[in-house]
């Protein structure tokens, strides 16, 4: 029982992760139905800045996040802008391989100015502790991650809910045309959308920067790909479900590893996500409605 | 009629510029040999950068070293060393095409890459070509032999012990100097090195009366190894052993400290990175060992020599990946030297037949596989310092 409760929690710091990333795959998907693959590189540039926010600058890591976030946002609209918005009319596969090649511009850009290595992340920016509660190991670490994901997946549904950019980002996904008519700038819509999905990318790598000590130019390339995962498992465009398929995704690795055999973790996580094409492709979250040409 | 004899004379003109060209183009050749008569140029094809860049960098520094010094007194047959450093991105599609290019450049043998998936990688092109390829930290069996015919491969080479040999050390080690009894393998297993480390550790334990009680892996690129370090702690197991590259192992180490595993754990030369301690941390790391090739710490006056010229040249400690690619390079010249002359098949032949040559990184004979018979050493992580443990000879 102990046991599974450890296992518990390292799923769950894992999937709060992959659900950050997973959120701005899927907020960028049901605006502009773009899959965004240059995500996960965000996430490494957020984590860089917050690297380099924490020793050169020497800020706390708080700071550091907020800092890193709003420099991803401004990266999120400035590719959004130069990249994606010359070719929202043209076809949807021309704007993928653009995704793919902004994703690979900001790999090989950043391993340009900074080298190849590997780099650590200070260890006095964190203190790490364990709490030991009856036998359960249970680090700072992991509690700084769970609650700063769940606060950020708070404020965006309130963003979303309540606000009039929300509202405004909920009619663009809905239907743009119309949105226009409606007399909201669809641009503007979309820049924020830019905004908010890269600075939670931001967030969760800061996090992955605090939790596994390094960082390097490479490293959003395999939290990039299972976050989208998670974002197909809780059905793309739909924000809740990319919440809930982060979780899921990091569970059902840690679960795989803890009581299968870590052989087969990624197996069965990919296997889960062509199950979940086959039986149910909308997603989990999804509602079944004829795809719009 | 004047259409085709006017076609006639362009022909004509046109045969008459080719010779021109050609002309040219033969003179420059020539050019080239002249030059090429007064050094002989070596390859090397090392990993700058990706994943294992650290191992790369520093056995080309190792093996520039090591050229300077032949250059500085006098060369091999007269002439002078010319080394051609190329980056091979811890790719092995790369290694093979950084190769191909090499083989252009008219090299006598290739040093590098350091990695066995690169290293075969590279393979095929150094066969097809005829042209020695010598690897400094290429481990796995499989590097000089052909796993389906059996068959050495007459142009592969390497300076280091192989596999089975730091999988069979460090089980000895486990369980004679650890009395360890329980072991649980946790290891790469998307790579060659990985898995082959695993295989002979098992073997060797198992013989030596212990009990592997789990077998995990991870594979390149993971960061998360909690799920299944939470299942081995609940195995308590008396010895960990952990193949695999330092990006993957340090983080590694540092999960399973976190998460209470006091158990010693092991591995091979994969763990021989500065990032180690900076990463996992001096605590983390304490009762960790590793097997390797050598150790700057030892007092042999042949090894404090090399330490020197290293540090004096290079500002840094030079590691096993050093010391074996400067190794690589004084077998090459060793072969130059009994085989008379720059011919790359003849250096081959000649490589093969090489006995007690004294490296630094011990003394080795090349066997009939290719693999140099020669020691290897434990280390130990002692409050971020690497300090020697014992040393095993075969």
């Amino acid at each position: 029982m102990l046991e599974f409760i450890q296992q518990m929690v390292n799923g769950l710091s894992l999937g709060a992760i992959y659900a950050l990333i997973a959120l701005g795959y899927t907020m960028v998907y049901g605006i502009i139905k773009l899959i965004n693959f240059a995500h996960g590189d965000i996430m490494m540039v957020g984590a860089f800045v917050g690297y380099f926010s924490l020793t050169l600058l020497g800020t706390n890591i708080i700071v550091a996040m907020v800092f890193s976030m709003l420099v991803c946002a401004i990266l999120g609209v400035l590719i959004e802008k130069i990249a994606y918005r010359p070719l929202r009319n043209s076809t949807r596969i021309a704007a993928l391989i653009t995704a793919i090649g902004v994703s690979l511009f900001l790999e090989y850009a950043t391993i340009f100015i900074l080298g190849p290595a590997q780099r650590v992340f200070p260890e006095a920016a964190f203190k790490v502790k364990a709490y030991n509660i009856a036998g359960l190991s249970v680090l700072n670490k992991d509690v700084f991650v769970i609650i700063s994901a769940v606060v950020l997946m708070l404020i965006l549904q309130y963003i979303i809910k309540w606000t009039k950019t929300g509202k405004a980002m909920r009619a663009v996904s809905l239907d743009q045309e119309a949105a226009v008519l409606m007399g909201i700038s669809v641009d503007k819509t979309i820049s924020i959308t830019f905004a908010i999905g890269s600075a939670l990318a931001a967030a969760a790598g800061v996090m992955y920067g605090v939790y596994y000590s390094t960082v390097n130019p490479l490293m959003g390339i395999i939290p990039g790909l299972k976050a989208f995962v998670a974002a197909v498992l809780g059905g793309i465009g739909i924000i809740p479900g990319a919440m809930a398929g982060g979780f899921i995704m990091g569970l059902l690795e840690t679960m795989v590893s803890g009581y299968g055999n870590s052989l087969y973790r990624d197996a069965v996580a990919f296997g889960v996500l062509i199950l979940i094409l086959l039986i149910k492709p909308t997603g989990l979250f999804g509602k079944d409605s004829g795809e719009k040409v | 009629m004047k259409k085709s004899s006017k076609r006639v004379a362009m022909l004509v003109l046109m045969v008459f510029m080719l010779a021109i060209v050609a002309g040219c183009g033969g003179g420059g050749t020539g050019d080239k040999t002249t030059e090429q008569a007064e050094k002989i140029n070596v390859g090397v094809n090392v990993e700058l950068s990706g994943g294992v860049a650290s191992y790369g960098t520093n056995a080309r520094d190792g093996a520039i070293l090591a050229i300077e010094e032949i250059n500085q007194a006098g060369g091999v047959l007269g002439k002078q060393l010319n080394p051609i450093e190329r980056d091979c991105k811890s790719v092995a599609d790369e290694a093979m095409s950084v190769s191909a290019a090499l083989v252009g450049e008219k090299i006598v043998a290739q040093i590098g890459p350091l990695t066995s998936g690169n290293v075969a990688g590279s393979t095929p092109v150094m066969m097809d070509n005829k042209i020695p390829l010598i690897a400094p930290a290429a481990t796995a069996a499989n590097v000089t032999v052909d796993d389906k015919t059996g068959a050495t491969r007459d142009y592969i080479f390497r300076v280091c012990f192989i596999d089975p040999f730091q999988g069979t050390l460090m089980a000895q080690f486990a369980a004679d100097n650890l009395k360890a009894k329980k072991a649980v393998i946790y290891g790469d297993t998307s790579s060659d090195y990985g898995k082959g480390l695993a295989e002979y550790f098992k073997k060797t334990f198992v013989e030596k009366g212990g009990e592997v009680i789990a077998e995990e892996g991870f594979v390149k690129d993971d960061r998360d190894f909690r799920a299944a370090l939470t299942k081995i702690k609940g195995l308590n197991p008396d010895f960990i052993y952990i193949p695999g590259y330092y990006q993957e192992v340090a983080p590694l180490i540092k999960q399973a400290r976190e998460l209470g595993i006091t158990a010693p754990m092991g591995g091979g030369d994969g763990w021989d990175s500065p990032d180690m301690v900076s990463v996992a941390g001096a605590a983390a790391l304490n009762n960790t060992f590793f097997t390797n090739h050598y150790s700057s710490q030892d007092k042999d006056p042949k090894i404090v020599k090399f330490v020197e010229a290293f540090k004096a040249k290079y500002n840094k400690e030079p590691d096993a990946f050093a010391a074996l690619g400067y190794d690589a390079v004084q077998l090459m010249v060793q072969g130059l030297k009994d085989a008379g002359e720059a011919d790359p098949v003849k250096l081959a032949a000649a490589i093969a037949q090489i006995k007690d040559f004294e490296g630094i990184t011990g003394k080795m004979s090349i066997d009939e596989q290719h693999n140099p018979v020669k020691a290897g050493v434990v280390i130990e992580f002692k409050d971020g310092a690497q300090i020697m443990n014992t040393r095993i000879q075969p």
